[in-house]
């Protein structure tokens, strides 16, 4: 073995290119302030600013955000000047038809997925360092091609009519790309800072498989078209709503199938205890404490989401809450990681149950994030099946 | 960490075992996992429908059962609150028991420690220094503190202790959180209906379930201005104004009175262009003695009024009783009556022999929906007004219509659509009226009163007899007799009920035998017969157009499924004028700002916890005989392996003041 497995990387980048990045960032605010002077209301205002301030505390120690910032910004710009003013572009425009136009985007987003899994396990069988690293290059691409069919996509939606257009986190669909990028996102965190690339088949093949049943969502239900916004969801509310949900959804996702790494490399230890996979998997007690700090990077988002949930509910239900299914189903998600947490922190428990309990969570999570939109009925109307 | 399950060594008192108890890690995780568990219930059982479509569900046996569970309306239920208020208390008594020592340990610079458990720590280093013990302490000090931390200093027998601490708010990350939850559930309790169903308990109020008018509501189910909590609603036709809001309770509902009058000027839906909803908007007048002027505002939805704390929202919109002009056409009379009634009107009619009540229902001026008959049937259409109405005969009985004002079309031809059903747990079945060559429903009736005629039915069957039994050179009476009457017996059977009758009889009467060479032989001869009586009026040499003919079959088709239709007569909708009524809801939420502040709390606290970790060090300087010796141990009550390069960090930082110090 040549990486060392689980270590800490703290390293600090120079001064000056933290010092250039925040700028960037702060630039990037106030061109976007300034250009929307008069459309922007307060609201608006303080997301501007918090995604700022978050990027630039993200980018600034890591290279791989930073590109990926970079990339994102430059492709959607130049498909956006592409299209001009003319939709139809999307078919005839060669760029944009094959590789900037959201749907475009998206099929290559799936695509890198998939083979960014399939590379990471090639990786984690050959023992391949560099296999390893291509999976995460592989990773980081997809990610940037989602990101940029979303902003592409949010283009588009204004492209088809000034009152049609809405960021695009309002349906199933959407959402899912949105799960998939984000939890890409956070995984390539915890990979760079604990050095822990054979964990990233396992992550990846939860969002394959959201990107598979994506995909059939597209082709099935014709689900990727562009619609208008019922007026439940025109509201601010829904632009940080889902995204700090989606960050819950992602990392409890992540913390089960690092359960499931988990539950393998201890299972493979038992038989064997110098097997290949315990060998090039990272140590148990470090996948143990990957799966506290996502789960409770997630209970922390996730409490709030479901925060900023009840005061959009108030605003547009007339009620903070009203024991909505997909409320309701927030609380037991919701409930079932304080219990997690409680069991771990404070009765010491910790590797085999708390890893079964992280699996388990995700159906939990599943049912939350999609079962309730396939079998119950409900005030929430941004998607059924 | 604190735990309750260590064993108490002392005997205890029964109430301290309680208290133990309530604030046991054991009870709390068991309780937080039973609540998930609960809350399930209700999102798999529909909560708070009308009561009688629980009856329909699950049967008179499971529904009473049912019922005295709470499960209609669980999150109200007397054992589920029996919960949240078991974890309320829960973890209060966790705060109460975990807060003082939270407290200490927050600002205790713990400096207590002696050497030897500083060494037994998992961080620690030693170095020597050339300055004495209380120059290097002094300088530790101003370090740490230099690093963000508090600082104190302590002459020990063995040297001077430096103890230092960061992210002591982390233990104040613990009460936020576990207060928070207090909190957040009882400012929910001030809004909850908790006190109606005490009052109604007591009796003070009783719900009312009878649908009647307002000024008809007894006392005993109103409930005056006040500083309650509820949730209501009303709908308020343009142009009339209310003051009362409808609070739902399990299968009735209480009439709440509200301090001003609420007036609609104008309900407006706007659409995108491709029909789907874009906004629903209502212009409001707020009437109050309290204010100068009217108060004229425009709500809609996402966008409430708030107004003296009641908050007013666009929750709805329904007809507010539009006014309609309907033609009645009987089936095969030739002449229509003309009807004007109102949406929640009823009127008495009277067709033939029979009575009836028409009650109409419902208006709506659009109906965007899927076209069926699009290649693409996901493609939207607008198919014009409809209106929805009972008919009720006099046992009381009533079927639902749907009709629609505009004919459809289908495969090119024009229909009048109506739709019926007995329930409205049904889907509607289609009634398709062909529409005649003038645009009428006439042609169709024209028809209809031929194949009624009985002396015109009976000429038309002999004259096919005649041309029958020519065709196959027989003259025998009895054929004659027999096939005369069949044909007379076939139409009157298709008139009475339709192609289901006729297929019946064919089936029951026929042997066995006959029935796979007679049985089509007999639809045949029906249709024949219809053919016949439908072109009775054309002169002999006169061209048949196809349209004719498609006309025909389209109305012999919906001739098939009049006497599943169970209305005497069609309605037709000739003109309308359109009142809309706004469906709002209004609240009062006294314990939102309390929510609201217990979840400040539970964001502040969670961050707190998870992200500000309590850091101590300890410095202990020893004077030596040549400078002094530094030992320096550190921990953290998180994230242990985030500590370990911070350690490093700290610790070179400290070695490195030594080359300043000389
Ligand atoms: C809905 C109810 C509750 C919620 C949401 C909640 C939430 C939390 C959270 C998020 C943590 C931090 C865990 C971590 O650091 O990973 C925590 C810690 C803790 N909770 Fe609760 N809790 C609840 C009820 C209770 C109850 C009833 C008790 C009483 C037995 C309790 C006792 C504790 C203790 C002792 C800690 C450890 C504090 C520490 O030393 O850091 N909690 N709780």
């Amino acid at each position: 073995m040549t990486t060392k497995i689980g270590t800490l990387n703290l390293i600090e980048d120079r001064p000056l290119i933290q010092w250039l990045w925040r700028g960037a960032m702060a630039l990037a605010a106030l061109a976007l302030l300034v250009i929307y002077a008069d459309v922007f209301d307060v609201y608006e205002i303080s997301i501007v600013i918090f995604t700022a301030v978050t990027m630039a505390l993200l980018g600034q120690n890591w290279a791989g955000f930073r590109h990926h910032s970079i990339t994102v910004t430059i492709l959607s710009l130049l498909a956006i000047q592409r299209y001009g003013a003319d939709l139809s572009l999307a078919d005839s425009d060669f760029l944009l038809s094959y590789i900037l136009a959201s749907q475009s985007a998206f099929m290559w987003m799936s695509a890198l997925f998939v083979l960014a899994t399939v590379t990471y396990f090639i990786g984690l069988i050959l023992r391949s360092d560099f296999t390893q690293q291509v999976g995460t290059g592989l990773t980081w691409s997809a990610a940037t091609m989602g990101m940029v069919g979303l902003m592409v996509r949010w283009k588009e939606s204004y492209l088809i009519g000034v009152d049609v257009g809405h960021i695009p986190v309002s349906n199933l669909y959407e959402v899912f790309i949105l799960f998939a990028v984000m939890t890409s996102i956070i995984y390539l965190f915890y990979e760079r800072r604990y050095q822990v690339r054979s964990l990233g088949g396992f992550v990846l093949l939860v969002i394959s498989a959201a990107v598979v049943f994506q995909l059939w969502y597209a082709f099935e239900r014709n689900a990727h078209e562009i619609q208008p916004l019922v007026p439940a969801l025109q509201s601010y509310w829904m632009k940080i709503h889902v995204p700090a949900n989606f960050v819950g959804y992602g990392t409890f996702a992540m913390a089960a199938m690092i359960g499931v790494a988990y539950l393998l490399v201890s299972w493979r230890q038992q038989v064997k205890a110098d097997s290949r996979l315990v060998q090039s998997m990272p140590s148990l007690a470090i996948m143990d404490e990957l799966m506290y700090k996502a789960i409770a990077l997630g209970f922390a988002f996730f409490t709030v989401a479901t925060i900023l949930g009840a005061l959009w509910a108030a605003e547009a239900w007339g009620g903070y809450w009203s024991w909505d299914p997909k409320e309701t189903w927030a609380l037991i998600v919701w409930l079932n990681y304080a219990a997690w947490l409680h069991m771990r922190m404070t009765k010491g428990w910790g590797g085999r149950p708390m890893a079964w309990w992280a699996v388990i969570g995700l159906f939990v999570t599943l049912f939350a994030f999609l079962g309730v939109n396939m079998f119950l009925s409900g005030l929430h109307s941004y998607g059924t099946l | 960490m604190a735990d309750s399950s260590t064993p108490q060594v002392q005997r205890q008192t029964l109430s301290q075992r309680l208290f133990l108890f309530l604030g046991s890690m054991d009870l709390a995780i068991t309780l937080l996992l039973t609540l998930a568990i609960a809350s399930i219930i209700g999102t798999v059982l529909q909560q708070n429908q009308p009561y009688t479509d629980y009856v329909i569900k699950f049967g008179p046996f499971w529904f009473e059962l049912f019922e005295s569970a709470g499960l209609y309306d669980v999150y109200s239920s007397l054992w589920f609150l029996a919960i949240l208020t078991l974890l309320v208390i829960s973890t209060s008594v966790c705060v109460i028991r975990h807060t003082p020592s939270m407290l200490r340990d927050m600002w205790n610079l713990r400096t207590h420690v002696q050497e030897k458990s500083l060494q037994a720590l998992k961080h620690n280093e030693r170095w020597t220094v050339a300055s004495q013990a209380e120059q290097t302490a002094n300088a530790l000090q101003v370090e740490f503190a230099k690093q963000g931390f508090r600082v104190k200093q302590t002459i020990k027998p063995e040297g001077i202790l430096v103890s230092a601490m960061r992210g002591g708010m982390n233990r104040m990350g613990y009460i936020l959180t576990h207060s928070a939850i207090v909190v957040i559930c009882l400012g929910g309790l001030l809004d909850s209906n908790l006190p109606l169903k005490w009052a109604e308990w007591r009796g003070t109020i009783k719900i009312e379930t009878r649908d009647i008018a307002v000024s008809e509501i007894p006392e005993a189910s109103k409930l005056p201005v006040g500083r309650q909590a509820f949730r209501g609603s009303i709908n308020i036709p343009e142009g009339r104004s209310s003051s009362i809001a409808f609070v739902a309770m399990r299968d009735g509902y209480l009439v709440q009175s509200l301090p001003f009058r609420i007036e609609v000027k104008d309900f407006r839906i706007e659409h995108y262009a491709t029909g789907q909803p874009k906004s629903f908007e209502t212009d409001l007048v707020i009437h109050d003695t309290d204010l100068a002027e009217p108060l004229a505002t425009t709500i809609s939805v996402n966008h409430p009024l708030i107004y003296k704390g009641y908050a007013i929202y666009q929750a709805s919109f329904s007809d507010g009783g539009s006014k309609l002009e309907i033609e009645a056409w009987p089936f095969a009379a030739a002449q229509a009556t003309l009807v004007e009634t109102k949406v929640f009107e009823n009127t008495q009619f009277h067709w033939g022999k029979q009575q009836f009540q028409l009650e109409m229902t419902a208006f709506r001026p659009f109906n965007i929906n899927p076209d069926p008959t699009e290649e693409d049937p996901a493609r939207l259409r607008n198919f014009g007004p409809t209106m929805g109405f009972k008919l009720r005969s006099e046992t009381g009985e009533a079927l639902e219509y749907l009709n629609y004002m505009l004919p459809v079309q289908r495969e090119g031809r024009d229909f009048f659509l109506s739709g019926v059903r007995s329930s409205p747990a049904d889907e509607f079945g289609y009634l398709y009226i062909p529409v005649d060559s003038q645009g009428e429903i006439t042609g169709f009736n024209q028809f209809l009163m031929r194949v009624r005629d009985k002396a015109l039915v009976a000429e038309i069957a002999q004259q096919m007899m005649a041309e029958t039994l020519a065709a196959i050179n027989s003259d025998e009476q009895n054929l004659q007799q027999s096939l005369q009457s069949t044909l007379v017996k076939l139409i009157a059977m298709f008139e009475q009920g339709g192609f289901a009758s006729v297929t019946e009889f064919i089936e029951t009467s026929l042997p066995e035998v006959e029935r796979a060479s007679l049985g089509p032989a007999y639809l045949a001869m029906l249709r024949e017969m219809l053919a016949r009586i439908y072109f009775s009026d054309l002169s002999d040499n006169e061209m048949v157009a196809d349209e004719q003919l498609l006309f025909l079959q389209d109305a012999v088709d919906a001739m098939g499924s009049l006497p599943r239709y169970g209305s005497p007569v069609y309605l037709m909708l000739t003109d309308y004028e359109q009142v809309e009524a706004s469906g709002l809801q209004v609240a009062h939420a006294p314990g939102k700002p309390v929510v609201y502040l217990g979840c400040a709390f539970l964001i502040t606290g969670v961050f707190l916890l998870f992200y500000l970790p309590q850091r101590r060090f300890w410095a202990l300087a020893k004077t030596q005989q040549q400078g002094s010796t530094v030992i320096l141990a550190g921990m953290s009550n998180r994230n242990s392996r985030d500590f370990e390069p911070f350690f490093e960090q700290i610790s070179n930082r400290l070695k490195q003041l030594d080359g300043n110090s000389h």
